[in-house]
């Protein structure tokens, strides 16, 4: 019983929202307000024809190619910020700004400069996850305890034995959160560059529905680019566990 | 960073970036960046002209109005979790999925359901910051010490008591912190509902600027947001390392 | 007794060393010889300085002023001639017992055959046999304690730096180390620097004892004693030297503590 409860209240807790989000459809609270059933039903037609699929390969595009050159500038930067004063001095401020600064006000720049192309989508992406990837590489670098550097050097290790087998190592776990942050900040930029920028992918179909009251359609594509992106980012914390377990060193981020 | 054996303050790369940014601009070598004077000159200009100080005070009225109901909620249900098992796990795979969701695309939800206006923008400010404010809540009060609990019960405490004189101030520092990444990331979400709900405040004012080309008005406006949400982070952080050290003491 | 170290050939010298960390001054003048072969104790108040008088022979800390040497070199950084036990053991916690043993030697180019091998020895050495693909959040303080040592063990350096190396384990393997450490000693031709709290154990393992003054560190007084070491392990413990010596060591002590 008691090893059932977590599952069972989860499943509970889900009835009465979704529940109520029926009740409410049925009431109706607002005409632009479907009940749960009909935008299920929304979403199977959206994804037995084919839509879905072909929204989302367009959606992830930026997406996949925005967190991809962000988490290799990011970590790149991140590791040269932690490992070097006159860097960290240099670059840091500018990345604590960004992180802090609502950078999503740069998108009408960002379609000036570069169109309103693919180009632009991925530099919202990238505007949006990477200021999160470098501080938390930074960070973790700057953090890695001083005294298995010390051993490090105590053993004579090179500054690049140091570097891949000493501070890397002791940075991952922290690197592969700011990742997984980056990715959540990137799934943000990807849906406002669709909504902003130009309706394409799942932005689209969420843009067209709207426009030709077709309710139940917009709210199966909302649902869905929600529920990928939790589901992604719940796989990566699964993975992070597996790989870092036990050898976490336990300090926040964000 | 050292120089000469002084010590650099913490943020002074920033001026050499300014001075980076003046010489693109004086060059023009890009029509995207204008001088970085010219802009605060424009600045100076527009800073006073009704345009701009209404769509300041609007976006300060969305932002404190989201921040608000953010907290009073926020906090309140966070305690709740923390304190009652029943609760915390109807509630926590909720918050967890919104608390990682792309919220940006609930906007449209919010625009069919609430209107092209400030309501709207209020909501979704308010939806980018309440969940980590209940995440922290729920922290606070779950690392309190049980004889801290205890203690108030064998005085007799009544629940409400409880609540305000017990469980609040025993975790503070946490709700503190949830309440600074709340307002960061409030910062965000008020300028992203005015991106996408562009007739209200900033966002008007974005429309404008750039179907007109007037990237030193554009960049005055974006230089006042940046400096107003780091000037907010700021002053949290400060705010929280004050009571950082009873935290250390508890 | 004897003071006169200027015909023993010594391994490693420490001469006239300052070091300040900021405004807090830690090592002032302090100068100390290691005779080779011996073992030499450090024997000081908490946060006198002896962590870092270890750390500045290493090479891991620069000495404000003052000069060190190792086998008449003088010391620019860490070299393959020293290894250190670190009193918060310096595990990589995402490595096994194995390969943190054999770390050292993995950092000094040895293939992963050969360093394994060397390593499995000194982990059966320190009693950890069975243990060599655990983690160390896996093993209890003491065995945590006990990689460090193996890993110092198994790079085969003359001038072993050991600071606090048998402070986290229990009190039989204490007493089995001690008397592992002698045989250490008297049957390889290495230095060792062994930093201690416990008085008993720097008299029971040393050939010579340094006691520290609390910061800034000197050198207050050498004592050495000698008489009893042909002895075996449990007359020593109560040979009447042994414990006078004990005594006269606390009793020079104990004015700090007051
Ligand atoms: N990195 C550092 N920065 C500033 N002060 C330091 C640093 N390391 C040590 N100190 C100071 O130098 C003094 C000597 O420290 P050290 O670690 O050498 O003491 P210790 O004799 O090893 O103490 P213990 O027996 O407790 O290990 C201490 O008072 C300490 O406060
Ligand atoms: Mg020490």
């Amino acid at each position: 019983m008691i090893r059932y409860r977590s599952y069972l209240l989860t499943f509970l807790s889900a009835f009465i929202v979704l529940g109520s989000w029926e009740i409410a459809g049925r009431i109706p609270v607002s005409y632009s307000f479907p009940t749960f059933v009909e935008t299920i039903t929304a979403f199977w037609v959206l994804l037995l024809d084919g839509t879905m699929f072909v929204a989302y390969g367009e959606t992830l595009k930026p997406l996949v190619v925005g967190v991809l050159i962000s988490a290799f500038l990011g970590i790149g930067i991140g590791l040269t910020i932690g490992l070097s004063k006159k860097f960290d001095w240099l670059l840091s401020p500018v990345f604590v700004v960004m992180q802090t600064a609502p950078l999503a006000a740069l998108i009408p720049l960002l379609v000036m400069i570069y169109g309103i192309g693919l180009t632009s989508k991925v530099f919202v992406v990238c505007i949006m996850a990477m200021p999160v990837i470098v501080l938390n590489t930074s960070g973790a670098v700057r953090n890695t305890p001083a005294s298995i550097i010390e051993m490090g050097q105590a053993f004579l290790g090179t500054k690049r034995d140091i570097i891949l087998k000493i501070i890397l190592p002791a940075a991952s776990p922290i690197i592969f959160a700011g990742l997984r942050l980056g990715v959540s900040a990137g799934f943000i930029g990807a849906i406002l560059a669709e909504l902003k920028i130009t309706p394409t992918g799942v932005g689209d179909i969420i843009s067209y529905s709207r426009s030709i009251a077709d309710y139940p359609s917009m709210y199966a594509a909302i649902m869905s680019i929600i529920l990928l992106a939790v589901i992604f980012l719940n796989v990566l914390e699964r993975i992070e566990n597996f790989l870092f377990k036990g050898t976490r060193q336990g300090y926040a981020s964000e | 960073m050292k120089i000469f054996g002084y010590q650099l303050p913490a943020m002074s790369s920033l001026i050499l970036w300014g001075i980076l940014w003046e010489l693109v601009g004086q060059f023009e070598l890009t029509f995207f960046l204008p001088p970085l004077s010219a802009i605060f000159s424009t600045l100076m200009e527009i800073g006073t002209t009704k345009v701009f100080l209404k769509a300041l005070a609007e976006t300060g009225y969305a932002f404190f109005v989201g921040t608000f109901f953010a907290i009073v909620i926020g906090i309140p249900v966070g305690i709740l979790m923390g304190k009652s098992r029943l609760i915390d796990e109807l509630l926590l795979p909720w918050v967890n999925m919104f608390l990682s969701a792309p919220l940006t695309a609930l906007v449209p939800v919010l625009m069919v359901l609430f209107g092209f206006g400030m309501k709207s923008i209020i909501i979704t400010t308010a939806l980018f910051a309440i969940w980590i404010i209940v995440l922290n809540s729920r922290a606070g009060v779950m690392q309190i010490n049980r004889s801290l609990i205890e203690m108030a019960n064998s005085f007799g405490a009544s629940p409400k008591d409880a609540f305000f004189k017990i469980y609040f101030w025993a975790a503070l520092p946490e709700i503190l912190g949830g309440v600074r990444i709340g307002f960061i990331r409030a910062v965000k979400g008020v300028i992203i509902g005015q991106l996408l709900i562009s007739i209200v405040g900033f966002g008007a004012l974005f429309e404008l600027y750039s179907a007109n080309f007037l990237m030193k008005h554009f960049w005055a406006v974006l230089i006042v947001l940046f400096s107003i949400s780091f000037t907010i982070a700021e002053f949290l952080a400060h705010l929280e390392r004050k009571v950082a050290y009873y935290a250390a003491r508890r | 007794m004897s003071n006169n170290t200027n015909d023993i050939d010594n391994a490693v010298t420490v001469s006239n060393v300052y070091k300040n960390y900021g405004d807090v001054e830690a090592l002032r003048d302090l100068s100390l010889d290691f005779p080779r072969g011996q073992l030499t104790s450090l024997l000081g108040p908490s946060g006198c300085g002896k962590t870092t008088l270890l750390k500045i022979i290493a090479g891991l800390l620069p000495a404000d002023s003052g000069e060190i040497t190792v086998n008449s070199q003088p010391v620019t950084g860490p070299g393959p001639d020293r290894a250190f036990v670190f009193q918060d053991f310096a595990l990589l916690p995402w490595a096994t017992v194995m390969r943190n043993v054999a770390f050292g030697l993995e950092l000094r180019g040895v293939n992963q055959s050969e360093r394994e091998a060397i390593a499995e020895k000194y982990i059966g050495d320190v009693g950890l046999k069975g243990f060599e693909n655990s983690y160390p959040h896996e093993l209890s303080g003491g065995m945590r304690q006990r990689v460090g040592l193996a890993r110092a063990l198994s790079v085969d350096a003359q001038v072993l730096l050991m600071d606090e190396p048998f402070s986290a384990v229990d009190e039989q393997t204490r007493r089995k180390f001690q008397e592992d450490l002698l045989n250490l000693v008297k049957n390889e031709n290495k230095t060792f620097i062994f930093v201690t709290h416990s008085i008993e154990e720097a008299v029971y393992v040393s050939d010579q004892v340094a006691i520290l003054l609390p910061r800034p560190s000197r050198v207050s007084e050498i004592i050495r004693p000698e008489g009893f070491r042909h002895k075996d392990a449990t007359s020593i413990r109560r040979d009447s030297e042994y414990l006078d010596i004990v005594d006269r060591i606390w009793a020079s002590l104990r004015t700090y503590v007051e």
